[in-house]
């Protein structure tokens, strides 16, 4: 198809905002879909891509602005909506149902049907065909989709997905746990369908997906849509750099680094780790006072590292070392005793991290009851020496400590979580993105704290998808893509560009031009 | 893999109740003093058949990964109604019926109704029913009495050609018409998305709220059923409390004994009722080893406590521990 001639758009979206409590995640984002295009839409973490595609997909309601699909004014207030409409979704969550078997699962939107039942012959044919469209056949329409590997269930999705006979079909990251295989064969059927004339829009972080299927190319920055271009009239750099300026409104503190004492082993130290398919051959050293970011788009594995190292997962390969000394660490028990000493600051912190309607002095004492019982009763006063030193040092603010933890706000409950494990005192400090959806005063107050911290000796490993924290507050930088670690980034290499150029896995000096 | 082996694959928990019921009723009747007879079974059948019901409604529930501890107390209920209104003439009693097994799913789809729309959990919502509906029944019957129509309880009750006990021919008619149609149709499918994983349901947009609605309804309907069979059986109504309370207790082993997952989403109500009769034969069992009746609710304990342990050996591969708690 030429590029000279742009049809009418199928979906329109005009000045779509959506905000999540205080944050808001699109603001005035107008986007054109037309039919026979491939579509991509580029953006860095919280740009709001997955935002725009949960209101086209009918997920989520938008607070303002107007969806027009042909000339005709939309609004969808359930999936179910949007599908009837004919638009089709592939999400990065697999929408899938465990327990049914893939042919039930292809044809969920629709069965087909006669009196209200379902004709399971008719959805056998109907499956065996959506599975020889997406190029699955290998799989067996009566295989329950819990028994299939991640790859085979996205193609699954992806088959579910043509079952509908969509006129617009929403590719939400849909070959992320795809073999190369496979993703040929998607290339292939996608383009096709663009033949037929669906309109497709299509979201990766992967710069050389995009050159090879894109013919419109929209970027994302801060919940807004800031340029919309045909795709290789611009080059990867280009669009790096359309990506970037965020606006900067975080202090960070000053870094002092510790000297480190010559010959002095790593803290923290794994090499060749991996697990299942999900990490690769990572290797990384945490030094005493150090702070090592890892960057790259979410859900690269930087979870799963963190829940690697800190006794998760089953099954992992390579070694772990401490102070040089090479550990196995099986449970998280394990994990933040001594000699080992490590806290896991996690970033879902209503379910990993607190019970919220337990008080704010048993939160905090759960983590280092051993500390202050004796002989397994609790001595109180020990107990509460302890908490009235934390709760000073991370000024929380709370009504009483008797207050449920359930009645702080996100800031203060992160920082109860943060006391938690430092009551402990260790001295390995892994975090997973401490941030998200806090204020910007506590995100100072938790600055200086880990600059403190890594000040009194501590090796921290520290996971943000907040590129201005891995800039703000981090030695070095590890960018991970696919599991692996693609890039390390060093004290004056750290910037918003090459960490944006590497978690594209794009080499930012190249000058290639996208498709 | 050929076609029969994912058959067996989807039908393994039934299959599994199945298997369990047969071995534990072959031992059963081999050691019975006058072993595999007609009457043997007929007592076993007419035994098995009310906890049969009720462990079908509770596995509709449970399918939808919810639960319904009201089920006991809508079998009293309804036993105490048609211990009332089932007499009289041919029409009275037809009327008497449907009456009770519309009381029946009535009761069902109030449970629906909190847990749906009021968003109450299945498990709070149905205690506080159950407290309702035995309450209901502690009114209606005070003391045990009433009657039935007996020609009708008699016929459903006895044996058809002398052979077959009509009970069973009862239960296998309502898996043909109710079951068997519910887990064909839309709306079953959708109970058991439901179950499975109501995020990927609600994003399939399929209709997660008719699905289990009508889960909770047919449920209310299926201990319906069961009420009113204790009715032929006993001729009389009565607000048995503990009785109602045995029962929402058992119809929960029963429905893990036939290979329904506490967890949702997957199991069938046939197991349900292998599952319901191979409970019954614990207890008949005991008595025929000639263990002292006082031992039993031990030994059934026990066995009920290593049929749930083996249904959470998949735990034990999991890869990332988080997945446990999930």
């Amino acid at each position: 198809m030429t590029a000279a001639e742009t049809p009418p758009p199928l979906i329109r979206m005009e000045g779509i905002s959506k905000r999540y409590g205080g944050v808001r995640a699109l603001e005035n984002a107008h986007v054109e879909v037309a039919p026979g295009r491939i579509h991509a839409i580029l953006g860095e973490n919280g740009a709001g891509k997955s935002t725009l595609i949960k209101i086209i997909a009918g997920v989520v309601a938008p607070d303002e602005g107007r969806m027009l699909i042909g000339d005709r004014e939309v609004t969808f207030r359930s999936p179910a909506e949007a599908a009837a409409e004919g638009i089709a979704c592939v999400f990065q969550e697999l929408s899938l149902i465990p327990d049914l078997s893939v042919a039930d699962n292809i044809v969920i939107s629709n069965p087909p049907h006669r009196f209200g039942m379902i004709d399971r012959r008719a959805q056998r044919a109907l499956a065996e065909e959506a599975l020889a469209r997406a190029g699955a056949e290998d799989i067996h329409p009566r295989a329950a989709v819990k028994d299939l590997p991640l790859s085979r269930r996205q193609m699954v999705e992806i088959a579910k997905a043509l079952a509908s006979k969509p006129r617009a079909l929403i590719l939400d990251e849909a070959t992320s746990a795809l073999t190369a295989g496979d993703v040929a064969k998607v290339f292939a059927v996608l383009k096709r369908l663009r033949q037929e004339g669906l309109a497709l829009v299509y979201i990766s972080h992967r710069m050389h997906e995009i050159v090879e299927l894109a013919d419109t190319c929209t970027v994302f920055r801060n919940g807004r849509n800031v340029a919309t271009f045909p795709a290789g009239s611009r080059s990867n750099s280009e669009i790096v750099q359309m990506m970037i300026g965020r606006e900067y409104s975080n202090v960070f503190p000053a870094r002092h680094r510790r000297p480190v004492e010559a010959g002095k082993a790593p803290v923290l130290e794994c090499r060749n780790l991996g697990w299942s398919d999900r990490l690769r051959d990572i290797s990384l050293s945490v030094g005493e006072g150090e702070v090592v970011g890892l960057g790259g788009l979410e859900g690269q594995g930087q979870r799963l590292l963190l829940l690697a190292l800190f006794g998760v997962l089953r099954g992992m390969s390579g070694s772990v070392l401490v102070d040089g000394r090479p550990v196995t660490i099986n449970t998280p028990t394990q994990a933040r005793k001594p000699p080992l000493s490590m806290a896991l600051i996690p970033e879902d912190r209503k379910t990993e991290g607190l019970m919220l309607p337990m008080t704010v002095r048993e939160n905090l004492s759960f983590a280092a009851l051993d500390q202050v019982a004796g002989g397994g009763i609790i001595d109180r006063k020990k107990e509460q020496q302890l908490i009235d030193d934390m709760v000073r040092l991370l000024e929380i603010k709370t009504a009483g400590l008797d207050a449920p933890v359930g009645a702080l706000s996100g800031g203060n409950q992160q920082k109860v979580v943060i006391a938690k494990w430092l009551m402990r005192k260790p001295r390995i400090i892994l975090l997973n993105d401490p941030t998200r959806g806090i204020d910007v005063g506590t995100k100072q107050e938790l600055y200086q704290l880990l600059r403190r911290l890594a000040e009194a000796g501590a090796g921290i490993v520290f996971y943000s998808t907040d590129y201005d924290e891995l800039i703000g507050c981090c030695d070095r930088v590890l960018v991970l893509y696919d599991g692996r670690v693609v890039r390390e980034l060093k004290d004056g290499e750290i910037s918003e560009r090459a960490l944006i150029a590497s978690a594209l896995n794009v080499d930012e000096g190249q000058e290639g031009t996208a498709a | 893999m050929s076609e029969w082996r994912y058959w067996l694959n989807e039908q393994r928990g039934t299959l599994t109740g199945l298997a369990l019921f047969v071995v534990m009723f072959a031992v059963y009747a081999a050691n019975h003093p006058a072993g595999f007879t007609a009457n043997v079974v007929h007592t076993a059948a007419n035994k098995g058949v009310l906890l049969a019901f009720v462990a079908m409604a509770q596995a509709l529930v449970v399918i939808t990964a919810g639960i319904d501890l009201s089920v006991g107390m809508i079998f009293v209920l309804t036993n105490c109604i048609a211990s009332w209104i089932v007499v009289g003439a041919a029409v009275p009693t037809a009327l008497g019926v449907a009456a009770v097994l519309m009381v029946g799913a009535l009761c069902g789809a109030i449970n629906g109704l909190l847990v749906i729309y009021g968003r109450l959990q299945p498990i709070v919502a149905t205690i506080a029913t159950g407290a309702v509906y035995f309450g209901l029944a502690l009114l209606l019957r005070p003391f045990p009495g009433g009657s039935v129509n007996e020609t009708l309880a008699d016929a459903l009750t006895g044996r058809l050609f002398g052979v077959v006990p009509s009970s069973l021919v009862a239960l296998t008619a309502v898996v043909l018409f109710v079951w068997l149609p519910f887990k064909k149709s839309i709306v079953g499918r959708a109970a058991f998305a439901a179950g499975s994983s109501e995020q990927a349901a609600f994003m399939s947009g399929m209709p997660i709220r008719r699905g289990k609605f009508a889960a909770y309804l047919l449920g209310g309907l299926l201990a319906g059923m069961g009420g009113l069979f204790l009715t032929f059986f006993t001729y009389t109504g009565e607000a048995a409390y503990a009785s109602g309370n045995a029962y929402t207790l058992w119809s929960i082993a029963a429905v893990v004994l036939g290979g329904v997952s506490l967890y949702g989403g997957r199991g069938s109500a046939v197991g349900a009722i292998f599952g319901a009769f191979a409970a019954r034969t614990t207890g008949d069992m005991l008595f025929a080893f000639d263990v002292d009746p006082l031992w039993q609710p031990l030994l059934q304990g026990i066995v009920l406590m290593i049929a749930v342990s083996i249904g959470s050996l998949a735990l034990l591969r999991v890869r990332n521990r988080l997945d446990w708690f999930q």
